[in-house]
């Protein structure tokens, strides 16, 4: 493996630009075609679709169906959910590595378990709860339920154990409070593993399918996901109209991904070797 | 103010609506609903026994656990092919990672909606592929005796869209990580790894990618591609649960919650193995 031959390196060459034809065509195809210019049978059976001003194709959809709308919808309950589920995983982490609790095992044992309940198996409570907060149509009930991550509290709790406890006691020393700490020490300088927490939840919660689909009635207040989904269904003739709508939701996940790449990869085992 | 309660917050959203939410199913399934979705009293097995003497349960389970295997094991095969080609010495490393970082910003609504169109049997480029190389025009879609096969196929398409990527970078990242090591233990990364503290990352983050798989994302793909389709041929677990309980105002919570513990039973299940495997190799190995 290491030694690479010429014949190994050529392959694993090779392999590479194989995969990454597959990985990528879809990405390009989804973009590319999403400029091409309707039917003609399409553009016959809808010729106001355009209004004044819309002159390329993305801004056709988004004129015509509202779907920046739908990308504003997801903008708060992604920010909340992101922010929320960084908050409380870093309180919680925090509590199992550095406070004397009782229990600390069981209690953290109870975080984890969440992360093994299938969100579908207790969808229908959600609902019923939800629907009778009278949160159905708002960013609450969008939100909500995601405020805690299981798996954002275990992420953090591994990078808190290998903080040096040097600086853990000469923080005490200065009289640094537990949240003075947490605030001025720890957090900063686990900033990579925040970015990795937070960049995950957000890809998450943009991409949400499911429950937003429960809790969101009026098109209004449909998240752009879901949007896609009915695009596809109303406009099944125009590809281009339809991937225009997966542009618009993938710009900013793509965003994300290539800039915060690096975080991902250093934050998720930042903290796996002490 | 020596003992904050820190933790607190995250409880009680996992209270109300992981726990409470684990017991009111549970609870639900042995009741009754009527038309417009109350509970309509308790009755007792009556939802288990009827989904268990329902052929289409059956059927739904085979899917599912069909739809599972197809994308689980590609998608983590490949994964661990990536993993070890970018473990060697490569130029334009940073280019790769980037590249293959991209599916993980495809939510699955986006990339279904990408390969119904790439499934076009008109239009769609894979017929047109295809027809190079002489083959008629296939209905991926709605041809009975495949969609199954195009789950998996479309799934692994996808995998690169969606599961398989976002495992890849977990365990390229394991391996990439334990490259630092000598590199005569490369070769055993299935293995190697798990003696890894990164082993406990990847540990947490595949499964529960895996799980998403067969879990939300199922749910979407179905949805968009081929809405149960045809003949209940691609109804799997997830999609029978929003089947019964949403689809057309539905609301047979009772009957969909049975089917919903059913659900979580098997991911369970799925995840003791899982753990089970996990563990011995990891601690005692």
């Amino acid at each position: 493996m290491r030694t690479s031959s010429t014949g190994s390196r050529i392959f694993t060459y090779l392999f590479l630009v194989v995969l990454l034809l597959l990985v990528v065509f879809p990405v390009y195809y989804g973009s590319s075609a999403a400029s091409w210019g309707p039917r003609t049978a399409t553009r016959s059976r809808r010729p106001s679709s355009r209004s004044a001003g819309c002159t390329r194709r993305t801004s056709a959809t988004s004129c015509r169906s509202s779907r920046w709308a739908a990308v504003r919808q997801l903008r708060a309950p992604t920010a909340a959910i992101t922010i929320g589920q960084v908050v409380t995983s870093a309180l919680a982490a925090y509590a199992f590595v550095f406070l004397p609790l009782r229990k600390r095992g069981l209690w953290f044992g109870l975080f984890l378990s969440t992360m093994m309940i299938p969100f579908e198996a207790i969808i229908i409570p959600n609902y019923l709860t939800v629907s009778t907060w009278g949160l159905k149509n708002t960013v609450a009930g969008l939100a909500l339920p995601f405020l805690a991550s299981g798996f954002g509290t275990f992420l953090l709790r591994q990078s808190f154990l290998g903080f040096p406890t040097e600086l853990r006691d000469a923080a005490r020393v200065d009289g640094a409070g537990h949240l003075r700490f947490l605030w001025s020490i720890l957090l900063p300088l686990s900033r990579p593993t925040l970015a990795a927490l937070g960049i995950y939840s957000a890809l998450s919660a943009w991409n949400m399918y499911f429950w937003p689909l429960l809790v969101t009635e009026a098109p209004s207040d449909q998240t752009i996901q879901i949007g896609i989904g009915q695009l596809q269904t109303s406009d099944g003739q125009d590809p281009g109209l339809v991937l225009a709508g997966v542009v618009l939701a993938l710009i900013p996940t793509l965003l994300l991904v290539v800039f915060g790449q690096r975080f991902i990869v250093r934050g998720l085992t930042a903290g796996a070797v002490k | 103010m020596d003992r904050p309660g820190l933790p607190r917050p995250a409880l009680v959203v996992f209270a109300l609506f992981v726990f409470y939410p684990l017991v009111r199913s549970i609870v639900l399934s042995f009741q009754g609903t009527d038309i417009i979705g109350r509970p309509a009293g308790f009755v007792g097995g009556d939802n288990y026994a009827q989904m268990f003497s329902d052929p289409d349960f059956g059927q739904t389970i085979l899917v599912t656990v069909a739809f599972v295997v197809a994308t689980v094991v590609p998608s983590i095969a490949i994964a661990l092919a990536i993993a070890l080609a970018l473990q060697g010495r490569i130029r334009g490393i940073r280019f790769f990672r980037t590249a293959f970082a991209l599916p993980f910003a495809f939510s699955v609504a986006t990339a279904s909606v990408v390969f119904q169109v790439l499934y076009n049997p008109a239009s769609g480029v894979l017929n047109g592929l295809l027809s190079y190389i002489g083959v008629g025009p296939v209905q991926w879609l709605t041809n009975p005796t495949w969609p199954c096969g195009r789950c998996a196929r479309r799934r692994c398409g996808c995998s690169w869209a969606t599961t398989c990527s976002s495992s890849a970078p977990g365990s390229a990242r394991s391996t990439r990580r334990s490259s630092r090591r000598p590199r005569s233990t490369a070769p055993r990364v299935a293995a190697q790894p798990v003696d890894h503290p990164a082993a406990h990352h990847a540990a947490a983050v595949l499964p529960r990618r895996h799980r998403d798989g067969p879990g939300p994302a199922e749910l979407r793909q179905i949805k968009i591609l081929t809405v149960g389709g045809p003949e209940r041929r691609t109804t799997t677990l997830v999609y029978s649960i929003y089947d019964q309980a949403f689809n057309n105002n539905n609301s047979n919570f009772g009957y969909a919650s049975a089917q919903a513990v059913v659900l979580l039973l098997v991911v369970l299940a799925v995840t003791a193995v899982q753990f089970g495997i996990l563990e011995r190799k990891v601690f005692y190995r």
